[in-house]
C-alpha cells in the first residue's frame, strides 16, 4: 500500500518537475486568465521570473544538491496559484492526481461534524482536532467559522526544517509524516505557519482493525511521541472515496479536488470545475504572503477577516 | 611567602632567594591538587549528595517521561516547546563563557589569567555537556536521536545546531586538555603515592608521556594557539546556529527576529563570564585558593562583563523596540503578554534584575567589590534563564491562526528535569577537580617570571600620561 521509498526518492525528482512544469503552466495561465493571476499574487512577474526560475533550476541540477538547492533558493511566489489551476494535464507527466481542497465557507454553519469523522476516522484522542474549526465573531456581531485542515502547501516550511526528513511531499502534491522515523523534536510545529501539526503526547489506546496497514497514508494508530497531522485521508484517494471530512460534511462546505482533471467534488454530489469555481467565488488561500502555497482554498463567506 | 600575580606580592618575592622561592612553588603545587589532598569534609559531602539527589530526580522524571508520554511534560499543541529548550540553550550558553574568556586571554597575552583558566575551561566543558544532553528529554523519540547521523536533512537548521554542538564539544574539551597534560605529571610528582590507583592510571592515559623537553613545549605552545584562536569563532557559530534555530525556523513572532543570532552569542557571553566568576568564588572559598586566585581577578572579570552586560541590555532593547511599535498583530500580542500581560512580572525580573542591577553593581565603586560582584553574577545566571524560558514558551503558546495563548503548566516532571540538569553543571565540577590540579602549575609558573618586568612600568607610564592629558598639558609634552 505504502510507497515510502519510492516516493522519497521521488521527492526530488518531483520538485524538478513541479518547477519546470509550474512555469509553462504559468505561461499558458496568463493568455488564460490574467487577472486572476494579478489578483492572487499581485507581485508575480513577467519573463524574468521564468527565467530565474530555469537558471536557479540549472544551478540545482550542476552541484548544489538538488533538495537543498531547490529548497533554499526557490522563489516561493513563482508558481502562481493560476499557474498551478491552469497547468494541462498533458503537462504533469508522470504525477498522477494532484489532490486539493476547497472549503466552501458560506454555507459553514461551524457544527464540527468535519472534526469529529476526522478523528473518527483516524482513532484520534478527543483533544488532537486535525481539522480544527475556529470560530470568529465579526464587526457584525455574526459569527463565522473556519475549518482549518493541513493546507498541503506547495512549499512546505515543515518539510525543510525536519532533521531526519520525517516529513516529505509525495509526486500527489501530500505533504506526509513517516511517523517510524521522526524523532518528535517538533520543529515543524515551529515552522507551520497555520498550527497544522499536532503532536503525540500520550500513548495511544488500541484501535480496532483498520482498512490499510499502518502507513504515511494512513497513519493509524498514531505512534507516541512523534507529530502528526491531516493528511487528506491519503490512503481512501486513489480508491475514489472521499476524506473522512468531506464525506461527514452535511453542508457540503468542503470539497476534494484534483488539479490534474481539474474537477472537485463534495458530499452533496456538487462536482465543479475547480479553476472556475475559484475564479468567479474570488478564492482566498491563508497567509498567502508567506508563499507557502498552499493547496487548500477557502470561499470567504459572511465577509469575515480570514487573514488572522 | 604569599606567592600571587598582584604585582606588589611578586615584586617582593622577585628578591628573595632561592628557597623560599622554591617553597612557593611547593605552595603553589599542593595547592593546585589540594582537592583531591583534602579530606572531604561532612558540608562537602552533604553538598555531593544533595546534588546528586537531585541529579537522579531528574534522571527519573526523565525515564518516567520517556514511558508515559510527555503529556506529563504538560506539552500540549498549545505549548509544543517548553522549559527543556530553554534548558538546553541557557547551559549550552553558559558554557561559552569559560572557554572564550581563556581563549581571549590567552590571545591578547593578559598574565593574570593563569589562576583562572583552567577552572573557566573546566566550567565549559562541564556546561556544554550537561546543556547537550538537556535537549534529549525533548524529543518525543530520544532513542531515535542516531538519525541525526544516519539520515540528516540539511536544510534544517537543528542538523547544523547538532553538528556546531559536537565540534564545539570537542573543541572544548581538547582546550581544556591540552594545558592540562604538563600539569598533571605535576600533579603525580607532588601527590606521589597518594594520587591513589586510579588517577595514577587515569594521568598516566592522559599525560601522554610527557617529560617537559623544549619541543614538547613547543608543539603544546603552537597546538593550544591554535586551538585558542579556533575555539572564538566555533562558539560565535554554535550560539547563532542555536538562535537562528528559532529565527531561520519559524514565522513565529519573536522567534523570527533577525536580532536573535547575535543577541544569543552575546547573552551567551555574559552568562558565561558570571558562570565563571560563581565557580571561581565557590571554589576559591572551597580550597582555599585566596593566594591565587585573588580579589583582581574578580574586579577585572566584573570589568568584561560589563561591556557584555550593556549590550545585552541594548540589544534587547534593540529587539523589542520596533516590534513592539509598529505593531505587527503577532508580535504586538507576545510583546505585550511580556510587557504588560501575564508574563510581565518575569519579564521585568530579567530585564531590570538581570541587566541593569548587575550592571550598577559593578558599575559603582562602592559595591565594586568581590561579595557584590559575585552577588551580581548570581543574579544573571537564573534570570539569564528565565529569559529564556520566555523566549521559548511565549511565541511557543501563541496560535497564529486566532491570535490567542495557549496554557502552559509546570509538572514534577519538568520542574525535576529541570533542576537536574542545573545540579549536574556545579555537581560535575566539584567532581572533575577531583581528578585534575584545579590551578594550572605551568602556566602560572612560566607568567610569573613575564609579569615582574611588564606590568607595573606599563601602568605607571599609563596613569602619568593620562593625568596630563586631562590637565590639559600641552600635547609636546607628552611625546
Amino acid at each position: 500500500m505504502t510507497e515510502k521509498g519510492p516516493e522519497k526518492n521521488a521527492s526530488l525528482s518531483a520538485s524538478l518537475l513541479d518547477s519546470s512544469t509550474t512555469s509553462l503552466g504559468e505561461v499558458q495561465s496568463r493568455s488564460n486568465d490574467g487577472d486572476r493571476s494579478q489578483a492572487v499574487d499581485p507581485g508575480d512577474g513577467a519573463e524574468p521570473r521564468i527565467s530565474r526560475r530555469r537558471l536557479i533550476g540549472v544551478i540545482g541540477v550542476l552541484g548544489l544538491g538538488v533538495g537543498l538547492g531547490g529548497r533554499v533558493f526557490e522563489d516561493p511566489s513563482a508558481a502562481s496559484a493560476s499557474g498551478q489551476l491552469a497547468a494541462a494535464p498533458s503537462l504533469r507527466k508522470k504525477t498522477r492526481s494532484q489532490w486539493m481542497m476547497i472549503l466552501d465557507l458560506r454555507s459553514c454553519d461551524g457544527c464540527k461534524t468535519c472534526t469529529l469523522a476526522c478523528q473518527a476516522a483516524h482513532d484520534l484522542p478527543k483533544e488532537t482536532e486535525w481539522l480544527k474549526v475556529y470560530s470568529t465573531v465579526g464587526a457584525d456581531g455574526q459569527t463565522s467559522y473556519l475549518p482549518k485542515p493541513c493546507m498541503m502547501c506547495e512549499n512546505p516550511p515543515c518539510e525543510a526544517v525536519c532533521p531526519v526528513g520525517a516529513t516529505f511531499r509525495t509526486d500527489e502534491g501530500l505533504v506526509l509524516i513517516d511517523q517510524d522515523v521522526c524523532i518528535g523534536c517538533r520543529t515543524c510545529m515551529a515552522a507551520c505557519p497555520y498550527e497544522s501539526r499536532y503532536f503525540n503526547t500520550s500513548p495511544m489506546p488500541a484501535v480496532p482493525r483498520q482498512p490499510f496497514p499502518r502507513s504515511p497514508e494512513w497513519p493509524v494508530p498514531q505512534v507516541v511521541g512523534t507529530v502528526g497531522k491531516c493528511v487528506l485521508c491519503a490512503a481512501l484517494l486513489p480508491a475514489g472515496k472521499l476524506p473522512a471530512c468531506v464525506a461527514n460534511c452535511g453542508m457540503g462546505v468542503i470539497y476534494i479536488g484534483d488539479l490534474t482533471t481539474d474537477v472537485a467534488v463534495n458530499s452533496l454530489g456538487n462536482v465543479i470545475k475547480i479553476s472556475e469555481f475559484l475564479r468567479e467565488n474570488d478564492a482566498v488561500r491563508l497567509k498567502e504572503e508567506l508563499g507557502t502555497n498552499p493547496r487548500v482554498y477557502y470561499i470567504p463567506g459572511h465577509g469575515q477577516d480570514l487573514s488572522a | 611567602m604569599d606567592l600571587t600575580v598582584d604585582g606588589t606580592a611578586v615584586d617582593e618575592s622577585s628578591h628573595v632567594d632561592r628557597s623560599l622561592r622554591d617553597r612557593a612553588r611547593e605552595e603553589l603545587r599542593e595547592a593546585a591538587v589540594r582537592p583531591m589532598l583534602q579530606k572531604p569534609g561532612p558540608g562537602y559531602r552533604l553538598l555531593v549528595v544533595a546534588l546528586g539527589a537531585v541529579v537522579a530526580l531528574g534522571l527519573a522524571a526523565f525515564v518516567y517521561q520517556f514511558v508515559n508520554g510527555l503529556s506529563v511534560d504538560n506539552y500540549s499543541d498549545d505549548a509544543f516547546w517548553d522549559v527543556n529548550i530553554a534548558n538546553f540553550i541557557t547551559i549550552v550558553g553558559i558554557a561559552y563563557g569559560g572557554a572564550v574568556i581563556s581563549a581571549v586571554l590567552r590571545l591578547t597575552g593578559a598574565s593574570w589569567r593563569a589562576p583562572l583558566v583552567r577552572i573557566a575551561e573546566g566550567t565549559s566543558v562541564v556546561a556544554v555537556l550537561v546543556g547537550g544532553a538537556c535537549i534529549i528529554p525533548s524529543l518525543g523519540r530520544p532513542e531515535r536521536m542516531w538519525e541525526f547521523f544516519t539520515r540528516p536533512n540539511f536544510s534544517s537548521p537543528l542538523i547544523w545546531d547538532a553538528l556546531a554542538i559536537a565540534t564545539y564539544t570537542l573543541a572544548s574539551i581538547v582546550f581544556f586538555y591540552l594545558p592540562l597534560i604538563p600539569d598533571l605529571v605535576i600533579a603525580k610528582q607532588t601527590m606521589g603515592d597518594r594520587a591513589g590507583p586510579l588517577r595514577t592510571l587515569l594521568w598516566r592515559a592522559l599525560s601522554r608521556g610527557w617529560v617537559g623537553s623544549p619541543a614538547q613545549h613547543r608543539l603544546l605552545g603552537r597546538m593550544t594557539g591554535i586551538l585558542a584562536i579556533l575555539i572564538i569563532p566555533l562558539a560565535v557559530t554554535v550560539h547563532s546556529v542555536l538562535g537562528w534555530a528559532f529565527a531561520i525556523t519559524s514565522f513565529r513572532p519573536w522567534w523570527s527576529e533577525e536580532l536573535w543570532a547575535p543577541l544569543f552569542v552575546i547573552a551567551a557571553l555574559y552568562s558565561g563570564i558570571a558562570l565563571v566568576i560563581v565557580s571561581l568564588a565557590a571554589l576559591r572559598h572551597t580550597y582555599q585558593l585566596q593566594d591565587y586566585i585573588t580579589d583582581r581577578h574578580f574586579k577585572r572579570l566584573g570589568f568584561i562583563l560589563v561591556p557584555f552586560g550593556a549590550t545585552y541590555l541594548y540589544m534587547s532593547v534593540a529587539d523589542f523596540l520596533p516590534g513592539s511599535y509598529h505593531g505587527q498583530p503577532g508580535t504586538a500580542a507576545v510583546f505585550r503578554t511580556l510587557f504588560v500581560g501575564a508574563y510581565a512580572p518575569w519579564f521585568w525580573i530579567v530585564i531590570v534584575g538581570g541587566m541593569v542591577v548587575p550592571l550598577l553593581i559593578i558599575a559603582l565603586p562602592q559595591t565594586r567589590r568581590v561579595g557584590w560582584i559575585v552577588f551580581a553574577a548570581g543574579l544573571i545566571l537564573p534570570t539569564f534563564w528565565l529569559n529564556r524560558v520566555l523566549m521559548v514558551i511565549v511565541p511557543s503558546t501563541y496560535d497564529m491562526i486566532n491570535g490567542t495563548f495557549g496554557a502552559y503548566g509546570w509538572t514534577w516532571v519538568n520542574i525535576s528535569i529541570s533542576a537536574g540538569g542545573m545540579a549536574a553543571v556545579p555537581l560535575l565540577i566539584l567532581l572533575l577537580f577531583r581528578f585534575v590540579p584545579i590551578l594550572s602549575v605551568t602556566e602560572i609558573e612560566q607568567l610569573e617570571g613575564e609579569q615582574l618586568v611588564s606590568e607595573p612600568l606599563v601602568s605607571e607610564q599609563l596613569v602619568s600620561s593620562e593625568r596630563r592629558v586631562w590637565l590639559g598639558q600641552p600635547q609636546e609634552e607628552l611625546s
